[in-house]
């Protein structure tokens, strides 16, 4: 009897996992944290100024994760969300002026003004919907990965979800049946420590959620969520296994969020350690990236720079865009209720 | 058409057979639906002629069930997710009430989930509380649903098909007590389009607007009723959500009196819905009291006295519509 060793948690990417990257991967890393963390930055502030309606649950400091996946996967693969869901978008290729405008509640939005800033979807892109609901992405992304499986077409679907996700139902669930039909699907669990307000070691008795993988008999991989490069090398294996028909892998990202559960103000109950935050934010994912490169003389500070006043330049065009785009139609409420 | 008689159960057979043969997108998948064709044998010969491609067994994983459907069909599919009892439908509400139902709305139409939900509901099998609910009402509440409940064989096959084919999320409640029903049942396939109410038996004196099963207990009732000298109209509204209300109405304008009756519970069911909209809309033209026929307000039980008790029958909704008439 051959005995088929259990599949088993790795640590991090194989050793050189960064050696190959190119100027063109580096800039374009990057380029999606950089829009992420100045359009997170410009949104909570036009909250908080109460410019813009409703609440935002930001991305700030977990930018790597989503540039890292999102640098593997095409726009004919699909993700879904959670209820901090603009990194995703943003990392998947979505544009600024619609998110801005969905945000502002506008028509010209994503979501025509319907969903909001829980909602953002872009179809084109195989971004398959923010999601409000804990959990509630996992079994969608595993509904498309099916899809991709039944027709063959090669794509591959990617779901990412918080630590605190990982204790509902909703995620053992899809876990183990995308393990038993072997579903081209990468679970990728941001875990940032805290499951809103609660911190992990009060609602797990696990350090490693990666480990979790274990007991539906699938690889767990842990990774630095703060270094997109690593995070990238860890999900092209994921995709690789997965598009070879070997099934899913989960991935566990360690990476922090630097502003509260929601809105920008800061904590407003000390659940954190001041100097928790800021040893997190010595590892900042996007200036780990930008000393890499450099060191390396795969890129420069003014490529870095032009990045970052490109994306200003961008963010303000689509605020304006937003803010002068028509307000939605009460008489239109019913519309999209069906598809008739 | 060429027509014979088949069971109710057989006839949803024959309604997924035909469109699976028809349509390489739809699939199937639940607990015990391939190997063993589901435990009301809704799916017998599927896997046979199919494939396990397209009709899988699935772990108990209702969540897992309903969300893979929801995310299959936003990609373009047409899954066909079995619930085996409506009671089950608890376990998986969030991937129904909050995903399926709501996507197409609140990505402002950016998508469809064209997804079919089966289940078995109804109480009188001495099934108890967790295996005998209606719970129809639950759904069609939530914006985006539809709800359909055959209660009769063409209904059974002809509303699968219809289902199927609908560019939205779909439940179809087959009633678990009438799966040896028989019917006439044409053989070409054929799809009833949702919302479209059936007048099962005209009449004159009394409305009787019944849900599932009911309606083989209201068409028994008129007959009594015929004898009786009254003559009463049966209505099957055939899908609670969308619900065919114009066709109710008129009927109310035409009898003047309204009975519905519904195995769910009288509270916040079905019924108060259409006895509101009626008499929102036909008031000048009731003689008595829009009336309510329907299970008490408790879970349904098990002891076969009991359930009898709890369950409304032929008789009553004779002496329910009986009183309606000599009211006035």
């Amino acid at each position: 009897m051959t005995e088929t060793p259990a599949p088993s948690v790795t640590y991090g990417p194989p050793e050189g996992y960064a050696a190959g990257a190119t100027r063109d991967l580096v800039v374009d890393l990057h380029r999606r944290m950089v829009r992420i963390r100045m359009f997170e930055e410009s949104a909570g502030k036009l909250v908080e100024s109460g410019d813009m309606p409703g609440f935002l649950h930001l991305y700030v400091g977990q930018e790597a994760v989503a540039a890292g996946v999102m640098s593997v996967l095409d726009d004919v693969d699909q993700i879904t969300s959670t209820h901090r869901g603009h990194g995703h978008a943003i990392a998947k290729g979505a544009e600024f002026r619609p998110m801005f405008a969905e945000l502002y509640g506008k028509t010209t939005g994503y979501c025509k003004g319907r969903g909001g800033s829980m909602h953002i979807v872009d179809m084109s892109r195989g971004m398959l919907g923010a999601n409000a609901i804990v959990g509630g992405g996992i079994p969608i992304a595993i509904g498309a990965a099916f899809a991709a499986q039944y027709r063959g077409d090669g794509s591959v679907a990617a779901s990412f979800f918080g630590d605190g996700a990982t204790n509902i139902g909703a995620f053992h669930e899809s876990v183990n049946m995308a393990a038993v039909w072997d579903l081209p699907v990468l679970f990728v669990c941001e875990n940032n420590g805290y499951a809103e307000f609660t911190a992990q070691g009060n609602h797990m008795r696990l350090d490693d959620i990666a480990e979790r993988a274990n007991s539906y008999g699938i690889p767990g991989v842990v990774v630095d969520g703060m270094d997109a490069l690593a995070v990238r090398a860890v999900a092209k294996i994921a995709v690789d296994r997965a598009k070879r028909g070997e099934g899913p892998t989960l991935i566990e990202a360690k990476t922090y969020r630097y502003f509260d559960h929601q809105g920008i103000k800061g904590m407003r109950i000390p659940y954190r350690d001041p100097a928790e935050v800021e040893a997190w934010k010595a590892r900042d994912a996007i200036r780990l990236l930008e000393v890499i490169g450099v060191e390396r003389g795969l890129a420069t500070p003014e490529d870095f720079a032009a990045t970052w006043a490109q994306t200003e330049a961008e963010i303000a065009d689509a605020i304006e865009f937003a803010r002068s785009s028509p307000d939605p139609d009460p008489a239109d409420i019913l519309d999209d209720v069906y598809t008739v | 058409m060429n027509t014979r008689e088949l069971t109710y159960v057989k006839a949803f057979n024959e309604g997924m057979h035909q469109i699976m043969a028809e349509d390489p997108d739809v699939f199937l998948i639940g607990e015990d639906v391939a190997g063993y064709g589901g435990v009301f044998h809704m799916f017998d010969g599927l896997l046979t002629a199919y494939g396990d491609k397209r009709v899988k067994d699935t772990p108990i994983a209702e969540q897992a069930i309903i969300g893979l459907g929801v995310g299959a069909a936003a990609r373009g599919l047409r899954p066909v997710c079995d619930l085996m009892f409506m009671d089950f439908i608890g376990v998986a509400m969030d991937q129904i009430f909050n995903q399926a139902a709501k996507m197409k709305y609140m990505f402002g139409g950016a998508v469809s989930v064209p997804l079919t939900i089966t289940t078995a509901g109804g109480a009188g099998m001495s099934a108890a509380a967790q295996h005998s609910q209606s719970l129809e009402a639950w759904l069609a509440h939530i914006p985006g649903l539809k709800v359909a409940m055959p209660a009769s064989p063409y209904d059974a096959k002809g509303l699968i098909v219809g289902a199927i084919r609908d560019d939205n999320p779909v439940i179809v409640v087959l009633n678990k007590k009438m799966l040896g029903v028989k019917g006439p049942v044409p053989e070409e396939l054929y799809a009833i389009p949702l919302g479209v109410a059936n007048v099962v038996r005209e009449g004159d004196d009394v409305t009787i607007v019944a849900i599932g099963r009911m309606v083989i207990e209201a068409t028994k009732a008129a007959a009594s009723l015929g004898e009786l000298g009254i003559s009463a109209e049966v209505i099957d509204p055939r899908t609670v959500q969308p619900l065919d209300i114009g066709t109710i109405v008129t009927s109310a304008k035409k009898t003047n009196r309204v009975l519905i009756v519904h195995e769910a519970v009288e509270f916040g069911g079905i019924g108060a819905e259409i006895s509101s909209q009626v008499q929102e809309s036909a008031f000048d033209y009731l003689d008595a009291p829009v009336t309510r026929l329907a299970a008490p307000f408790a879970p349904v039980p098990y002891a076969p006295i009991l359930e009898s008790a709890y369950v409304p029958d032929a008789a009553r909704i004779t002496a329910a519509a009986r009183k309606l008439v000599e009211r006035s």
